[in-house]
């Protein structure tokens, strides 16, 4: 699970890749729609894609000659999970707990 | 195939208390004190919150989150108590509830081992995660809110 997280951050950490998901998280996109935004060549659209879905964080597939692009939620999850964390409202709790127990 | 609907998480967070395993134990069985440390919390606001602590019996906690993408919505906690040994260990398994949607169910152990007059307390949770509990709308708004995160924690 914490090595699946640290790809997808990487894949984060580009604004370009970024931007992607952010603009993918309005709905699917053809890969030149979604590079329509961006002043690159469609060939290194094509690499921030490919390395997307390799993450798990699209997934993409061909209708015809078009290769849409999708996000995939179970990467959604397992980020959304890591960072807003029910390990960390875990944490708070226990700290609580100490708090609590040299109260009285 | 279609893709998993479930995501699967299991992790331990360990913490040592300078009081006795009774007195910690005390405070996952007594209502008023569970209150205080798990339901009360800054970001929670706290509508009902009854347990009845037997093997068997259940834990109920209503809340609402104040910030983020599901401010305002009703969230419910379910606890069933699965096992109870006084001052050494209490396993639960838990539903989490946002709106009408169930986001997620847990076994969660926890573990009091007593050193001299301090005690360890190890806790275990082991999660399911439902995709599609979360509706396109609140995605949406999650990823919003998950890139934000993001940038601060790059630091842009």
């Amino acid at each position: 699970m914490s090595a699946d997280i640290g790809r997808i951050f990487h894949a984060l950490s580009d604004n370009a890749r970024r931007s992607m998901v952010e603009e993918l998280s309005n709905g699917p996109l053809s890969v030149s729609q979604l590079a329509q935004p961006f002043d690159m060549t469609l060939a290194a659209v094509v690499q921030h894609v490919n390395l997307l879905e390799s993450c798990g964080l699209i997934k993409t597939y061909k209708q015809g000659r078009v290769r849409t692009c999708e996000l995939e939620t179970t990467a959604l999850i397992a980020a959304e999970k890591w960072l807003q964390g029910r390990k960390r409202l875990w944490e708070r709790r226990l700290d609580r707990l100490g708090d609590v127990l040299s109260e009285d | 195939m279609s893709q998993s609907s479930v995501a699967h998480s299991t992790f331990s967070i360990e913490r040592e208390y300078p009081q006795a395993a009774a007195k910690v134990f005390q405070a996952f069985s007594d209502p008023v004190k569970k209150r205080r440390w798990f339901a009360e919390g800054e970001g929670f606001i706290v509508d009902s919150f009854t347990i009845d602590f037997r093997v068997g019996g259940k834990e109920t906690c209503l809340f609402r989150i104040q910030e983020g993408p599901v401010a305002g919505q009703i969230c419910r906690n379910d606890t069933w108590y699965m096992d109870i040994v006084a001052d050494r260990r209490l396993v639960t398994a838990y539903n989490m509830t946002l709106g009408d949607n169930r986001i997620s169910s847990s076994l969660s152990t926890v573990e009091l081992f007593s050193l001299q007059d301090k005690t360890l307390l190890k806790f275990t949770e082991q999660a399911a995660f439902y995709d599609g509990a979360d509706g396109a709308e609140m995605r949406r708004e999650g990823w919003r809110f998950l890139l934000e995160k993001l940038a601060k924690e790059l630091g842009g």
